[in-house]
């Protein structure tokens, strides 16, 4: 029998499985629209964008942009805060989970367990608007934080003003936020241990800290271990809604990150083909560290995103 | 979760102190993660002006006062904010529930030709984006700008979701599938009389993760609406919290601005945040199986 050519293989494919097909039809309009087609919109951060030429007709522009970004005063500052928020966050914001869901673990008495569990999920959901409403709040010269420092016989300040305090400030709300949402993988995990490993622990004395320390935790490790590959395959993507919010010109110094200067240059100062340079540099980096990531998280473990 | 199967033996007083401990640090953790609602809450039913003079934790309401609230709920702009939120939630929520659903059902079947294709292009766009600027351009190409399907279309699907359904769709035994077909069912009745029935937990999930979505989302809006009438809740949470403006809530008050302006972002926060707290507890339960859903590989 002939081989069918491609074509007509794929033409009886359409019939056999037509109303996958059909059911397919959003998702490709969805992707094309809203991925694809500005996929293919960045390739401006090579052209001389003007929104009245369009994307074809405007001027080419080579590297242009690109070189203008490295040679950017403030290059060297907003790759900095990037790379210093996203390592303080792994490195205060990624063991607090844990931690958590190892304490929240050993507890005995289950309605307490699942009092902490829920009250800890909660500000997960809460709006980040309200949320940076209250960090600005509490953090105001005359807001409770300030309180409590000016009890203690510190001196009051604005503290979202000082731009030794703002990444303070970004980190530490990050885990106030999301320590709870974030344990719940680890609690998961937990539950896989077979309780036998308990029991053999018992047996040999060990006591409660050492069958956390023994047991527990490398119980949970490939968990850990996945997370750990997979966030720092993220270290350059430092988003930008919560600092737009919280940030001011004051504390750019510390609070600047990639994101937020292709927000400004694009959207505040419309220097489109500029800001979309940014954007792509940032795009392929994290595209290379997260498949890097991915690919050493496979190798170690059973877990990995695709 | 784990169950201890060492009661049997007699707690030492190490581990008391242990029990101790975690008990406390586990204390602290509700109150701090506690306090800072319960604060808004005590202030926004406080009394203005002892608001504005008291420094120090609230422990308690000072004075009682529910002339905020009143401000709040009077103001026209809160008002618009909230049905507008209320329209991109249910709409947003059904669209981006559908889309997910039948996306997932694609990328759950076996055997057609095209399923690696789809199913790289939706995973593709988890690991690269064009970046803000051609997104942003592209959905002003598109005619969307400064209408309500802004809020609606570009952001509809989460891959992430998707994923997360899919592997909820594949779970189910593909016997229940064969049988159906037999009976001469086509993927239509399949997806919405088996598979979906036996998915609802994921499908709660879904509702909860782009419902809150929806509700918190701003940043879309604030890039992409320049009429004031199509502003959702948080835009103008923005301008009272974020911007400090309250101005059009205490004109027509008697009382000192400065005073009620604190009291006033109080009252907001409480009545922009009601809602999500109501429906938090119920969904809470699925929480957990729905981020576990999530981290399983295929």
């Amino acid at each position: 029998m002939k081989k069918d050519s491609f074509i007509n293989r794929l033409g009886k494919d359409l019939k056999k499985f037509k109303y996958v097909y059909i059911m397919a039809i959003p998702m490709v309009v969805y992707y094309v629209l809203f991925s694809y087609m500005p996929m293919y919109g960045a390739i401006i951060a090579f052209k001389h964008f003007s929104p009245g030429l369009g994307i074809w007709k405007s001027e080419w522009a080579g590297t242009f942009y690109f070189k203008m970004f490295f040679q950017d005063v403030y290059f060297s500052r907003i790759l900095r805060n990037t790379v210093l928020i996203s390592f303080k966050n792994l490195l205060f914001g990624f063991p607090a989970p844990i931690i958590l869901a190892l304490l929240i673990n050993e507890v005995r008495n289950n309605a307490f367990k699942k009092t902490v569990q829920t009250i800890s999920y909660l500000p997960h959901f809460v709006s980040i608007m309200v949320i940076c409403g209250l960090i600005i709040d509490f953090t105001a010269r005359d807001g409770a934080i300030n309180d409590v420092i000016a009890f203690f016989g510190g001196s009051r300040q604005t503290m979202l003003l000082n731009p030794k305090l703002f990444q303070p400030v970004y980190i530490i709300s990050g885990i106030w936020q999301e320590i709870g949402w974030g344990s719940i993988i680890y609690l998961g995990a937990l539950t896989a241990i077979d309780p036998q490993l308990y029991e053999a622990a018992s047996i040999d004395g060990a006591g409660r800290f050492r069958k956390m320390a023994h047991v527990t935790l490398p119980g949970i490790m490939p968990t850990i271990i996945i997370m750990l590959i997979l966030r720092i395959g993220s270290i350059m993507n430092v988003g930008h809604e919560k600092i737009i919010l919280l940030y001011n010109a004051t504390v750019y110094e510390t609070a600047d990150v990639i994101s937020t200067y292709a927000y400004r240059k694009g959207l505040l100062e419309m220097n489109y083909s500029y800001s979309t340079a940014i954007g792509l540099f940032n795009s392929i980096i994290n595209f290379i560290l997260v498949i890097g990531s991915n690919t050493i998280s496979r190798k170690w473990g059973e877990t990995s995103l695709w | 979760m784990v169950k201890k199967t060492s009661n049997a033996i007699k707690r030492t007083p190490g581990e008391w102190a242990f029990d101790i401990i975690n008990t406390i640090i586990l204390v602290l953790i509700i109150v701090v993660t506690l306090y800072p609602f319960i604060y808004v809450l005590f202030a926004s039913i406080s009394n203005p002006s002892m608001i504005a003079s008291h420094t120090g934790l609230l422990l308690w309401p000072i004075g009682f006062d529910l002339s905020s609230y009143s401000a709040v709920l009077e103001n026209p702009n809160i008002l618009m904010g909230y049905k507008n939120t209320i329209f991109y939630v249910l709409v947003g929520t059904s669209v981006s529930l559908l889309m997910t659903i039948l996306t997932a059902y694609v990328l759950s079947r076996k055997g057609y030709m095209l399923k690696r294709f789809l199913t790289f292009m939706a995973v593709f766009t988890m690991f690269f984006s064009g970046g803000l600027i051609p997104f942003y351009l592209q959905v002003n190409r598109l005619g969307l700008a400064d209408t309500r399907w802004a809020l609606i279309f570009p952001a509809a699907m989460s891959t992430y979701n998707v994923i997360v359904m899919r592997t909820a769709f594949s779970s189910i035994p593909d016997s229940l599938e064969e049988s159906a077909r037999i009976d001469g069912a086509q993927d239509f009745t399949i997806l919405f009389h088996i598979v979906l029935p036996l998915s609802l937990p994921t499908v709660a999930i879904m509702v909860l993760f782009y419902g809150v979505g929806q509700w918190n989302s701003w940043f879309n809006a604030m890039v992409f609406l320049r009429d004031r009438n199509l502003y959702p809740l948080q835009l103008i949470l923005r301008e009272i919290l974020i911007l400090s403006d309250t101005s059009d809530m205490v004109t027509n008050m008697v009382v000192d601005r400065e005073m009620i302006g604190e009291t006033i972002k109080y009252a907001t926060i409480i009545i922009t945040t009601v809602p999500i707290l109501l429906v938090y507890p119920f969904l809470q339960k699925y929480f957990v199986k729905g981020m576990m859903i999530g981290a399983v590989k295929e």
